[in-house]
């Protein structure tokens, strides 16, 4: 179900009526560990990029410009004018700190992970039988949600970005209810270096968040389409 | 080239006897002593100890371990690895370390940090929501206390000082305290800002990948008007005779380690060829005294370290098996280290440099 040239198929309908699928704009929020090292990987990858921290942009430039170099250091405001996919990288304990509405209509990657010792206790976090992007997910309503680029550790990111058809290329999932969204989730996490895998809904998230030794499992395409369809 | 410093860290893990059962609290924290003593008499740097509060480590009030390492040796530094700063009162955390600093003759120094699991937060009846706010005031105050007294400070999470003097006072310099780091650039820059040392915990991926990080704190030392402040690293490791011997002694306690974790979350538990992976990648330090001060002298080098810390022997590894590690990182793997780092490009230097 999940094959890369069958995405590539979809992609080509779609983008007869969606002309924004080319867009190569990029938004992130947090600065913070995974969201530099996510950033200088979509610069890398020939996106434009725009990243905020919690406070006004001066706060980040430094760390950007070091550590991520070439993308723009901006308020989090200017990080959703910035581009239709923006993705959430703030600490998992702080995204309800967020407006609900923030994110109306952009397709909003989910990237945040719950792990107690770290997060500190989250009743509804901890309770949800979907995975925690269903949370994220009611928290902004009108934001259009897809799971993914969470499996990794971000160190992993940086080391495992490879060219399509490279045979030690891993996978990455997408969760997701809107299908372009997570459509365009795929085609950005081709684009980074990553086989895309389509994860089926949103509270399908369980199977995609991280499994707890310090070098998260990587996954090629096949063992994760089989994972995520269990 | 600066003065180079190799300590060993620990958390006083419970560790298990020859028959493979776990030793009582208190005994560990006595072999937690020997370790430390037989660390000075190899010639290690320093010896420090963690803060956790969890069944499974004994390092809850590693400030007391240490004054009873003191009393039993002359010339180890004595420090934390690390202190969550986030949950103490600087106020008390001065008054142990000052004291400490006295009774070690000028022996004690600090790693702060906001600390990785957050045990501490509810037991002392923080709230995570102020994590970040909780660390900056803290570090603040704390640096003024060591710095320079009286201190006049007010803050959100304590009561205000006004012209107040902590006892016992210490002599300028004393106490050097450095800022832990995992990975994440606020607290890069925060450690520049304070002009404080670095200290970057590294437990998985490579090491190189830091370059970036230290790249930043140069740059913000700058930009802060510092000047060029040392950096450090801490990272796993557990050294045996030879490599297979190594790798044989820590595979089972890494793995039951990291099964644990893996059961209550219902997580995939490692593999050997993700262990293997790290040893011979990653930055941890598994192997012989000669594989082991050659990572660690290509890991300095890389990231221009003047500190290592050996996280030493990952998991419940009994106590003999502790010891035989600080011993041969003491006796063979500092020394070796040394000699290759100093070791220069030009040959003819090198000869005249190495053994001083
Ligand atoms: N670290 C990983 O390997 C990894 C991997 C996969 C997923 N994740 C997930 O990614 C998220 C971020 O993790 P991290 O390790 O990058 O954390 P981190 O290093 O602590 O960084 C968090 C960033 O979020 C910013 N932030 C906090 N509150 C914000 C707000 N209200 N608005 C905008 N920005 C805000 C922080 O900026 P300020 O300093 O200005 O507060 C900081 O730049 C977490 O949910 C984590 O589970 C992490």
């Amino acid at each position: 179900m999940t094959s890369v040239a069958s995405i590539e198929l979809a992609e080509g309908v779609a983008s007869t009526t969606r002309p924004e699928v080319d867009d190569l704009s990029l938004g992130i929020v947090g600065a913070g560990k995974f969201g530099t090292t996510l950033a200088r990987a979509a610069v890398a990858a020939g996106y434009d990029v725009a990243i905020s921290g919690s406070g006004p942009a001066g706060d980040i430039a430094l760390t950007i410009d070091v550590l991520a170099a070439g993308t723009r250091a901006a308020t989090t405001d200017e990080v959703v004018r910035h581009a239709d996919i923006v993705v959430l990288a703030v600490p998992t304990h702080r995204f309800r700190e967020l407006g609900s509405d923030l994110f109306a209509g952009k397709i909003l990657i989910d990237a945040t992970n719950y792990w107690e010792p770290v997060d500190g206790h989250d009743p509804e976090l901890t309770a949800a039988p979907g995975g925690t992007s269903t949370i994220v997910q009611e928290h902004f309503p009108s934001a259009r949600v897809v799971k993914s680029l969470n499996q990794l550790g971000y160190h992993q990111l940086q080391e495992h970005q490879r060219p399509k058809g490279a045979p030690d290329r891993i996978a990455i999932g997408a969760a997701g209810d809107d299908h372009l969204a997570v459509r365009q989730v795929m085609r950005l996490l081709d684009r980074l270096g990553f086989d895309p895998v389509d994860a089926g809904p949103l509270n399908n998230g369980l199977p995609l968040e991280p499994d707890g030794s310090p070098i998260a499992t990587t996954y090629s395409a096949d063992e994760l389409s089989k994972l995520v369809t269990r | 080239m600066p003065t180079l410093e190799f300590g060993l860290d620990t958390f006083l893990p419970v560790t298990v006897d020859e028959a493979g059962l776990p030793i009582g609290g208190d005994q560990v924290i006595r072999n937690a002593v020997e370790e430390a003593v037989l660390a000075e008499a190899v010639g290690i740097d320093s010896f420090n100890i963690g803060e956790h509060y969890r069944t499974e480590f004994m390092d809850s009030a590693g400030h007391v371990v240490l004054a009873a390492i003191a009393g039993r040796t002359e010339r180890i530094r004595l420090g934390t690895a690390v202190t969550v700063l986030s949950t103490q009162d600087p106020v008390r955390l001065y008054t142990d370390f000052a004291t400490l600093d006295a009774v070690s003759n000028g022996r004690a120094q600090l790693i702060v940090g906001r600390g990785s699991l957050i045990d501490s937060f509810p037991l002392f009846g923080f709230d995570l929501a102020d994590y970040e706010e909780l660390f900056e005031e803290k570090l603040d105050l704390l640096v003024r206390l060591l710095r320079q007294q009286p201190v006049t400070w007010s803050g959100n999470f304590r009561s205000p000082l006004m012209d107040q003097f902590v006892s016992p006072p210490i002599p300028a310099g004393h106490i050097p305290t450095w800022v832990g780091v995992g990975g994440s650039p606020q607290s890069v820059i925060r450690a520049a800002r304070f002009g404080l040392p670095l200290m970057l915990a590294i437990i998985g991926g490579r090491p190189e990948r830091f370059a970036p990080y230290v790249e930043l704190y140069k740059r913000a030392l700058q930009q802060h008007g510092q000047s060029e402040l040392p950096i450090g690293l801490h990272s796993l490791g557990f050294v045996a005779e030879t490599d297979d011997e190594a790798l044989k002694i820590q595979w089972p306690y890494y793995k039951e380690q990291f099964e644990w974790a893996a059961r209550e979350r219902g997580w995939r538990p490692p593999t050997y060829g993700q262990f293997l992976a790290e040893v011979d990648h990653g930055s941890m330090y598994v192997g012989s005294p000669e594989t082991v001060a050659q990572r660690i002298a290509a890991v300095m080098r890389t990231l221009s370290l003047s500190r290592f810390d050996l996280h030493y022997a990952i998991g419940r590894i009994p106590h003999d098996r502790r010891m035989a590690t600080v011993e041969l990182y003491g006796r063979e793997v500092i020394p070796r280290v040394r000699e290759l780092l100093t070791a220069a490009p030009e040959p003819d230097d090198a000869a005249a440099v190495v053994g001083t």
